[in-house]
């Protein structure tokens, strides 16, 4: 048992630590890209870059031209944009005040170490030439805080709430970037076959930190259908739909036989995890990859909802 | 504000040789090296910064999260010394205990004579609604932080009781644990008392105060924050998080059944106790202040009815005031038939007309404080101000007298801080952290000496560039 505010402060908390990463990693992939691009193309990338992060209209509230500048401040360091990296981990360390007495001290300690560091960081604008190192920095320390919560916090309902915060932002994410970059993956546009294909491919799976694993399970082969069964069904990876489908699910049942209740969210996560069971990778691409990807975005942003209402995080 | 005369040193006499309880820390110090103690001080800083220890300055939007600063110089207390101490601390507190009670019964003490009826009449933290009530197990103030100071070998002064929510404990804690990870050898040498198990005090003192249930054998004890924006949310979570209880929000708690219960990822659960860091104001907007967002409403009819402890008992507040203070010699030999063994010190009433005359003339040389003041604010401090301040104040007293007391400046003690140029004499004070259960009165060894960083100066707040030592207790 614990207050209903502190279990959606901890959701809240590994939430925006995840979002922190994924800010990170889309950079990392976007700024790869538009370094290999003809010089057209990469303004054309850093464009869509924003487009996956989902924020789009604030970008263009503020910047008038997609230039790698105004990109990397806008999602590095910009306070005005709520999934940059710096606001990402100040609502996580606020968060994470909010929940202290859930925390072990390692993992409060974490949090408050990178919200510093970072803060030093960011305090100026990162030029290109300080950009990859300064990404490693954002890899490293929300690598820190992990650690310090799979090391040292005890197994129970603290934990399940902080995985279910991570999970639930992890396939958000996922779905995203293939929503936004699905067309590259269409057997229509593959035939085009030319070296951009295979660089949009790549930058799909840099997005998710999956370029290499991928290479690995597939002997360097690479298939756009492959590369969605990869990121939508393949259990193996880590930032799956079907892998945080699973996580979800495992934590939601941790909770139930905890506490003894089952809630309408079990039901909920069950529906999810079974479309994702059901399916092939060719049924998805005959039924439209766009339609099956909204629904799991809606369909997790859902059960999200009736979590945070199941178990009380608000008034 | 400064001082010309020689005030009494902790550590040193004459300038070269330590005090019986300083004698085995200043051997120890003479054989280190400033330069390298000098760099210890950073890393405390470090220490404090990445547990997240700060604290929020009001009126100051820039300056967000503030570190007080810590001088790893130990006051050192002998065990003598702190034996006298403990004893007129206990008097005083169960002597406030009894006046709490009585103010808000019979009021035995105002039918004698003993404290003007208009010191209560005219007092708003004086509660109404209190009358008649009984606090679960006769306790109102549960936790009360003594400030003490001292001006020589064996004069002591109460300056303020703060019965009302004392701040700092934390940093007593993580002051000594901060001491324990930079100088272990210190600790193997002298005898110094542990203060690390105050949560476990704390905890045991609250749950011992909860309304009696006998099928209820672990009541559910809560901290009330009014949440992290608080300057002292640090301590609350910190509070909360090493006693091993919920800390909470208004927010999270409603009435449920007559009790009043928090709203966890199970439903609605009973909480027993409330330890609660907010004013009494804002406990119960039904009650008290209806604009008030951070209450509970009917928090107080439950009280009422017996079924919740809150920490401290509203109404607590009255005995802050600072013309009570004038009183309290008669108010601990009132209730106790003992003298009291702690000093007051001397006050001028400004209600009086004598009294007023007497600080008028004098005012150069006094402290003047508002009775309801807190925190060093609104305080004027004699020997420091400008003419132009004094008349000023001048013109506030007169306009005002009921609302301002006088106390001559004291010579407050030093102990030394370390400074780039070796060890300096500051001055300090004493906050020792007192819990008070049905059965028993007892405090953490020391408290929290608070030191003035500024040479010369008098005032320790932390609001106003005061800093912090750990305290140690000797043993012996």
């Amino acid at each position: 048992m614990m207050l209903g505010k502190t279990a959606g402060g901890l959701f809240w908390m590994f939430r925006y630590l995840e979002r922190a990463e994924n800010t990170a990693r889309l950079l990392e992939a976007g700024w790869r890209i538009a370094l290999t691009a003809a010089d057209d193309e990469g303004e054309n990338e850093w464009e869509s870059v924003i487009t996956t992060a989902g924020i789009k209209p604030g970008y263009e509230a503020r910047h008038d031209s997609y230039d790698a500048e105004n990109v990397i401040d806008y999602l590095l360091r910009d306070q005005g944009n709520p999934s940059s990296v710096m606001s990402c981990i100040a609502a996580a360390r606020s968060n994470g005040r909010l929940v202290r007495t859930a925390l072990s001290s390692e993992v409060w300690e974490a949090t408050n170490e990178t919200w510093m560091v970072l803060k030093k960081a960011l305090a100026r604008p990162v030029s290109e030439r300080q950009l990859h190192e300064t990404l490693m920095l954002v890899r490293n320390r929300s690598s820190m805080v992990r650690g310090a919560l799979h090391g040292t916090m005890l197994r129970n309902d603290i934990f399940s709430f902080s995985h279910i915060g991570t999970y639930v932002e992890r396939a958000d994410n996922t779905a995203r970037i293939l929503d936004v970059k699905y067309y590259v993956l269409l057997p229509s546009m593959a035939h085009v076959g030319g070296s951009i294909d295979n660089v949009q491919w790549d930058v799909i799976l840099r997005s998710v930190s999956a370029a290499r694993s991928y290479r690995w399970l597939n002997g360097g082969e690479m298939s756009p259908l492959s590369i969605a069964d990869f990121l939508i069904l393949d259990l193996r990876m880590p930032r799956s739909l079907a892998f945080c489908q699973l996580k979800i699910g495992e934590s939601l049942a941790r909770l139930e036989q905890n506490y003894g209740q089952r809630h309408p969210c079990h039901d909920l996560a069950r529906r999810n995890a079974e479309r994702l069971e059901e399916v092939t990778i060719e049924m998805i691409f005959d039924e439209g990859v766009h339609e099956f990807l909204r629904a799991c975005i809606t369909d997790n942003a859902t059960l999200a909802g009736q979590i945070q209402v199941d178990y009380r995080f608000n008034e | 504000m400064t001082d010309a005369k020689p005030c009494f040193d902790e550590m040193l006499v004459g300038g070269d040789r330590a005090r019986q309880p300083y004698e085995a820390y200043f051997r120890w110090f003479q054989q280190e090296n400033i330069k390298d103690l000098r760099r210890k001080s950073t890393q405390a800083e470090e220490f404090f910064r990445r547990i997240g220890i700060t604290f929020n300055v009001y009126g100051q939007d820039e300056a967000d999260e503030r570190l007080i600063p810590f001088d790893i110089v130990p006051r050192i207390i002998g065990g003598r010394e702190w034996a006298a101490l403990e004893r007129g601390i206990e008097q005083r507190v169960r002597a406030l205990n009894a006046f709490l009670h009585d103010i808000y019964h019979r009021q035995e003490i105002l039918r004698a004579g003993r404290v003007p009826r208009e010191i209560i009449a005219r007092n708003a933290a004086y509660l109404p609604e209190m009358i008649g009530v009984n606090p679960p197990g006769g306790v109102y103030t549960h936790i009360v932080g003594t400030d003490l100071v001292r001006t020589g070998e064996n004069e002591f002064y109460v300056l303020e009781d703060n019965a009302r929510t004392p701040s700092g404990v934390s940093y007593m804690l993580e002051n000594r644990e901060t001491m324990l990870q930079m100088f272990p050898e210190l600790f193997a040498k002298l005898k110094v008392r542990p203060v690390g198990n105050y949560p476990q005090m704390l905890r045991r003192s609250l749950a011992a105060c909860a309304p009696p249930d006998p099928g209820n054998p672990k009541p559910c004890i809560a901290v009330l924050t009014p949440g992290i924006h608080n300057s002292a949310y640090f301590e609350h979570s910190f509070l909360a998080d090493q006693m091993g209880v919920e800390l909470v929000e208004s927010t999270d708690l409603r009435i449920e059944d007559g009790r009043v219960a928090m709203r966890t990822t199970e439903g609605f659960k009973p909480v027993d106790v409330i330890y609660r860091r907010i004013d009494d104001d804002y406990l119960d907007p039904l009650t008290f202040n209806p604009e008030s967002l951070l209450g509970v409403p009917g928090i107080m009819d439950v009280y009422r009815a017996g079924r919740i402890t809150i920490a401290n008992a509203p109404g607590t507040g009255i005995s802050d005031d600072k013309a009570l203070y004038s009183y309290m010699p008669e108010i601990v030999e009132f209730y106790t038939g003992e003298r009291a063994i702690l000093k007051n010190v001397p006050t001028w009433r400004c209600s009086e007309p004598d009294a007023l005359a007497h600080v008028l003339e004098n005012l150069k040389d006094l402290v003047v404080k508002e009775v309801h003041g807190s925190g060093g604010y609104g305080m004027l401090v004699g020997p420091a101000a400008s003419r132009k301040e004094l008349a000023s104040f001048a013109a506030k007293l007169r306009a005002r007298p009921g609302n301002y007391i006088a106390q001559p400046t004291l010579a407050l003690s030093t102990v030394p801080v370390l400074t780039k140029a070796g060890l300096a004499p500051r001055h300090v004070d004493l906050r020792p952290y007192v819990l008070v259960s049905p059965d028993r009165v007892e405090m953490a060894p020391g408290g929290l000496t608070r030191v003035a960083l500024r040479k010369g100066s008098l005032v320790v707040n932390s609001s106003q560039g005061g800093g912090t030592k750990d305290t140690w207790v000797l043993g012996d």
